[in-house]
């Protein structure tokens, strides 16, 4: 089978999946549905391998398969077609294997749903809608993608749709979504105009010419090719949950965990930092769109952060973090570190997915509780949960030894803090100082809620013994608009559970097939830096891009990443550290010293605690706005002034005048419709006749 | 086969004439003979678009000129002329396509005076298909004003309670834009000696009177489109008329319009067209949000969906005016792709409704658990109103806005913000319809779509589909017409 017939059976197995268990699944039943779906995920996982590895040590070339015309008029042309390059096999691999493994956990997690085809569906439908997004050779398919996983992405949030806030939180990730598209499609079209094509392979050989030249918008003359470029980045703010339009992602954890971990940490939100890198072409060009995206990055980072200090939410935490990594990402490729964006981007997948799937078999293993305030001791109970989110969490603090090695994200991190830290030496003073010291900064905050989770949840006091007897009901009810699997049983209220409504809990540790993807995992959240780290970012860098991602001459950010300064490669450590101690202290030396802080409710935890306020703001002026704009449109624009001054003043006039109307409503409705007819087709006769050659 | 055009544009009427033969002959009176009026009305239109459809595969998209032209001197210089180019004979499909899907929507929904319906709604597509096939300014003048009689019939007598007012409404706006264009028809005629189409097409206007000949032409295609601020009428029209009326309405009569608009003002007034070309921009991009948002508003989902109309076509005359291949191209794929995706959000109304009665979006709430079926069709076709890629509602708006673009970044950029508010009114209906628990008893047990219901919404389904991902069968065949239009158009503004 040739390499490209491989592709498309990859890329395609996901969607006839999602079609098999979509349209047939009642008919061959949850069983059959579930193997489809999560057998031809492997199909396509293995492809995607084959693939990759083809690519990185057998030589194979980009190629692009056209599939299928999409739009064809004048210059504005886009096909179906699937485009292997280093940037997509990376995303290949990235997005198949955490979808499998997604895919093979979902049926322990989702055991006890009722709509477990569908759930399956959309999970492969997502997967599909990914692969096209990044094999796509041009900006319309990319677009078709992008909105393809919003679509999967608000069905999946609102998938337990009798819970309100699932389905409030579905329109709201799909409405932000939608601004960040706002900003793609003026992006794309202006790059149509600019340059006669969407295509990427036209397009980027054109762009250096366009440098320095302005372009005409909104009556102001723009640097052309930085307008495309901030144009652009507004779709990926909205999709990779970027300061501004962050709002969605948190709210994004209504949905069933395996979907957090598949859609909203490794795959779905770091498609806007796959495509700023794919687009390096053009960002090389863009000096002030870049120093954007390193501020909007920087400003995430360091935002989420401090918020995920403060939350109490398990699932939340995670999401924080994921918001506060995809920062990371951004300004790596804001200073010009576009490898070390995508390789953090793939470590991420690794240890984040780790981290939401653990989450999520505590989740399961407390009986549907997430909040960690309720947790405690449960390292005892849930020991290879416990061993595997160890495993993530030390990663994603990127705990490691410089010149010795450490897990996953201690490449990737590193890498971007000292990329950061050679830019600012070589040109982009400010920019590259402001993303280092931040970067740090948020490494600190990183360790220090990173670890608090494990804390919370797997030592200290059992929180949950307490609530044996008539206050666990209580409490128990409390959680329950809360928590993710009460939707669940809300929405199947035919379905008893017996197992935690009553008697004492008893958390457990999750079945074989949850636990199985924790440890395959794990053993990417520790080996992907050592094993990649030479292909993405190091000595074999060149080779392994192959030109997909594309740098000026004078952009030395990545090779002077290698040569900082000591203290630079050990500024990490050291803070992460020293947030891991400061985590250690709170929670576990001095236990409930971090309760008692909470409780004061001072002005600094309130307001982080309270995300900044930002859901407010937003409430107060964007929801509210738009509500009352469209009461004022209807009732006044509409009714009062349109109707008034229109056809309601003539009616009542002529009603006033004559009785018109009412005549017209007693049964002269065909009288007066033939009276028209005949009298058009006379007025036309005579008028034709009157004026006749 | 001769003459195939006007066996396409009269087969109907042939059917009318069918359908009032019969209920004559039945001995039972008028009431007896609804179910003959209905399989009369069902068997003429599916012949029907079975020859648009045979059509469509003889014509030949390479030839800009037009196509199965007939022509007959018809009196005082008019002409009965017919024709179609790459642009009017996928209205004549989609008109085609649409005619039965209402017959079998209207199958049990109405019960009295069924043969008069059915002879209305003959006769309606008669005059529509009219209207895409003349090539003669007085003839398409006729069956312009002829498709408000039936149409005006069908709301005014199987409407709702406030149906006078409706139609009252629909009827005013409409024949008030309709007389200033026959005006300006017969000073045409006056000025050119000719009431061709083509040849009009082909006479230079004097710069000096296109202006007042395109605010005529103008103030009656604005009306029909809508256009804001002359859009009332529509959702009161909508939320009155039975659901295959407002299919018709949404499908059809909304297209006149901005067909009327590639017909007349921007090959024969050109100058005039660039002219005015900000002001129509103003009122498009004005439509889209205005409208979106009073949408969001609406506690009726009929009007709801109304109101997504106004905006949708918003898109549409800023394409047409942008004058360029992309503007035009995504108006006229706009038109069609709207066409069927508002005359399914209809029938999906149309289903609860009959189950129902009653439009109310608070009467609704959690239906997804007793209809998954239905849920996963208005799901599909909600997302396509939002324009998703993959559906045809995507394709027009990304063409229109790119065609804008060129002329003016300020519309294109308005206009891309209808990208977010069409998500918060759509997504918003089918929350409050379809989503959480059922609250409402008499919710409790109503069933999911039967087989008749979904036979209407199957050809649709694929028809979104398969424009959505290859729109190029579409714009292949618009492609020449569209570019003859736009070359002649930039060459005569001198652009």
């Amino acid at each position: 089978m040739s390499i490209q017939t491989l592709v498309i059976l990859g890329v395609f197995a996901p969607l006839l999946g999602a079609m098999i268990a979509g349209f047939f699944g009642r008919r061959i039943g949850d069983i059959a549905s579930q193997a489809v779906t999560t057998g031809l995920l492997f199909v396509s996982c293995l492809i995607s391998w084959i693939v990759f590895s083809k690519w990185t040590w057998g030589g194979l070339e980009a190629f692009t398969v056209k599939l299928l015309p999409f739009i064809h008029v004048g210059d504005f042309q886009s096909n179906w077609a699937i485009r292997i390059d280093a940037m997509s096999a990376t995303m290949l691999i990235v997005v198949t294997s955490v979808s499998a493994l997604v895919h093979t956990y979902s049926w322990g997690y989702m055991k006890e749903d009722d709509s477990r085809p569908r759930f399956f569906a959309y999970l492969s439908l997502f997967t599909f809608m990914m692969l096209a997004l990044v094999t796509a050779a041009d900006f319309l398919q990319m677009f078709f993608g992008w909105e393809g996983v919003g679509l999967a992405s608000y069905l999946l949030i609102g998938f337990w749709y009798k819970k309100p806030s699932a389905t409030a939180a579905s329109i709201k990730a799909f409405v932000v979504n939608r601004v960040g598209d706002f900003g793609f499609l003026l992006g794309m079209m202006t790059v149509f105009w600019m340059f006669g094509t969407i295509e990427f392979a036209k397009l980027f050989p054109l762009i250096a010419a366009k440098a320095g030249t302005g372009w005409e918008f909104l009556g102001y003359t723009w640097s052309a090719l930085d307008l495309a470029g901030l144009l652009l980045f507004i779709g990926a703010m909205g999709k990779s949950a970027q300061f501004f339009l962050h709002t969605w992602l948190p709210d994004a954890m209504e949905g069933p965990t395996p979907v957090s971990a598949l859609i909203h940490a490794a795959t779905m939100v770091t498609a806007g930092v796959y495509m700023v890198c794919l687009l390096s072409p053009l960002y090389e060009h863009a000096p002030v769109a870049t120093q954007f995206i390193t501020v909007i990055g920087g400003i995430t980072a360091i935002f989420a952060a401090t918020v995920g200090m403060m939350q109490n939410d398990i699932k939340r935490v995670i999401a924080y973090s994921t918001c506060s990594q995809l920062g990371y990402m951004f300004f790596a490729a804001g200073v010009g570190a576009y490898q070390s964006a995508m390789f953090h981007l793939f470590t991420h997948a690794f240890f984040k997915a780790l981290l939401f799937l653990g989450a999520g078999s505590v989740i399961h293993g407390m009986h549907h509780e997430q909040d960690m305030r309720k947790m405690g001791g449960l390292w005892k109970l849930l020991p290879l949960t416990y061993a595997t989110m160890m495993i993530g969490t030390i990663a994603i603090t990127g705990l490691g030894i410089p010149g010795i090695g450490g897990f996953a994200g201690f490449y990737s991190k590193d890498s971007i803090l000292e990329s950061a830290y050679a830019s600012a030496t070589s040109g982009h003073a400010v920019f590259g100082m402001f993303a280092f010291t931040i970067g740090i900064l948020a490494a600190l905050l990183t360790a220090y809620y990173s670890w608090r989770l494990v804390f919370m949840t797997f030592h200290n006091k059992a929180q949950w013994k307490e609530e044996e007897g008539a206050a666990h009901h209580d409490d128990h009810q409390a959680v329950v608009a809360h928590d993710d699997h009460a939707g669940a049983h809300a929405a199947h209220d035919d379905h008893a559970h017996d197992d935690h409504h009553h008697g004492p809990l008893q958390p457990h540790e999750s079945p074989w097939i949850m636990v199985l993807p924790l440890l395959v995992l794990s053993v990417g959240a520790v080996f992907a830096g050592m094993v990649f780290a030479p292909h993405f970012i190091g000595h074999h860098e060149g080779e392994f891009w192959r030109g997909a991602i594309q740098t000026l001459e004078s952009n030395h950010v990545l090779h002077d990443s290698h040569s900082v300064p000591t203290w630079v490669k050990w500024a990490p450590l050291i803070v992460t550290l020293l947030g891991t101690f400061i985590a250690f202290v709170l929670y576990v030396l001095k236990e409930g010293t971090a309760k008692q802080m909470a409780e004061k409710k001072g002005a600094l935890y309130t307001f982080l605690y309270n995300k900044w306020y930002w859901d407010e703001l937003y409430n107060v002026t964007f929801v509210k706005g738009t509500k009352a704009l469209g009461d004022f449109f209807w009732k006044v624009g509409d009714v009062k002034i349109i109707d008034g001054l229109g056809p309601n003043g003539a009616a009542w006039a002529s009603l006033k005048s004559g009785g018109w109307l009412s005549r017209f409503q007693s049964g002269f409705v065909y009288f007066y419709a033939f009276v028209m007819l005949i009298g058009v087709a006379a007025f036309l006769a005579f008028a034709i006749f009157t004026w006749g050659a | 086969m001769p003459h195939i055009l006007s066996i396409v544009t009269f087969l109907p009427l042939l059917g009318a004439a069918a359908i009032i033969v019969a209920s004559l002959l039945n001995k039972g009176g008028k009431e007896a003979a609804a179910p003959a009026a209905r399989w009369i009305a069902l068997g003429t239109s599916l012949v029907g678009l079975a020859l648009s459809i045979l059509l469509v595969a003889q014509f030949d998209p390479s030839n800009t000129a037009y196509q199965f032209v007939e022509y007959a001197p018809w009196f005082a210089g008019a002409a009965y002329h017919l024709g179609v180019d790459g642009i009017s004979i996928l209205f004549v499909l989609l008109t085609a396509l649409l005619v039965p899907l209402c017959v079998i929507a209207s199958w049990k929904a109405i019960e009295h005076r069924v043969v008069e319906y059915m002879v209305c709604f003959m006769l309606l597509a008669t005059m529509a298909i009219g209207v895409f096939t003349s090539l003669d300014m007085f003839l398409f003048y006729f069956f312009f004003e002829g498709t408000l009689v039936p149409m005006f019939l069908v709301i005014g007598i199987w409407g709702g309670a406030n149906r006078i007012y409706a139609s009252y409404k629909f009827f005013l706006y409409t024949l008030l834009g309709s007389v200033l264009m026959l005006l300006a028809m017969l000073w045409m005629r006056h000025e050119t000696g000719t009431s061709s189409i083509p040849e009009l097409k082909q006479y230079a206007f004097d710069p000096a009177v296109q202006p007042l000949l395109w605010l005529a032409f103008f103030a009656s295609f604005a009306v029909k489109m809508p256009m804001w601020p002359v859009h009332t009428w529509l959702p009161d029209a909508h939320v009155q008329a039975p659901t295959a009326g407002s299919v018709m309405l949404a499908g059809i009569m909304l297209k006149l319009g901005g067909y009327g608009f590639i017909l007349f003002n921007l090959p024969m007034f050109p100058q005039a067209s660039e002219m005015f070309t900000p002001l129509v921009f103003a009122l498009s991009v004005i439509a889209v949000v205005y409208t979106s948002l009073v949408a969001f508003r609406q506690t009726d989902i009929k009007k709801l969906i109304a109101y997504s109309s106004v905006a949708h076509m918003g898109f549409v005359t800023m394409g047409i005016f942008a004058g360029n291949d992309a503007g035009v191209q995504g108006a006229v794929f706009q038109m069609l792709s709207h066409g069927l995706i508002s005359g399914a959000l209809f029938l999906c109304v149309g289903v609860i409704y009959d189950r129902m009665h009653t439009r109310e979006i608070a009467f609704y709430g959690g239906l997804t658990a007793r209809m998954p079926w239905y849920a996963a069709i208005f799901l599909f076709f909600t997302m396509a109103n939002v324009g998703l890629p993959g559906t045809s509602g995507f394709i027009g708006e990304v063409l229109t806005m790119t065609g804008a673009y060129q002329v003016s970044t300020w519309t294109a950029l308005i206009a891309a913000s209808g990208v977010i508010f069409s998500a918060v009114y759509a997504l918003t209906l089918f929350r409050n319809v379809m989503y959480g628990p059922i609250t409402n008893p008499k919710l409790e047990n109503i069933t999911d779509i039967d087989k008749r219901e979904l036979l209407i919404f199957v050809p649709l389904i694929i028809g979104t589909v398969a424009l959505g991902l290859y729109p190029n069968a579409i714009l292949d065949i618009t492609g020449p017409s569209v570019e003859a239009l736009t070359t002649a158009y930039r060459a005569a503004i001198g652009g």
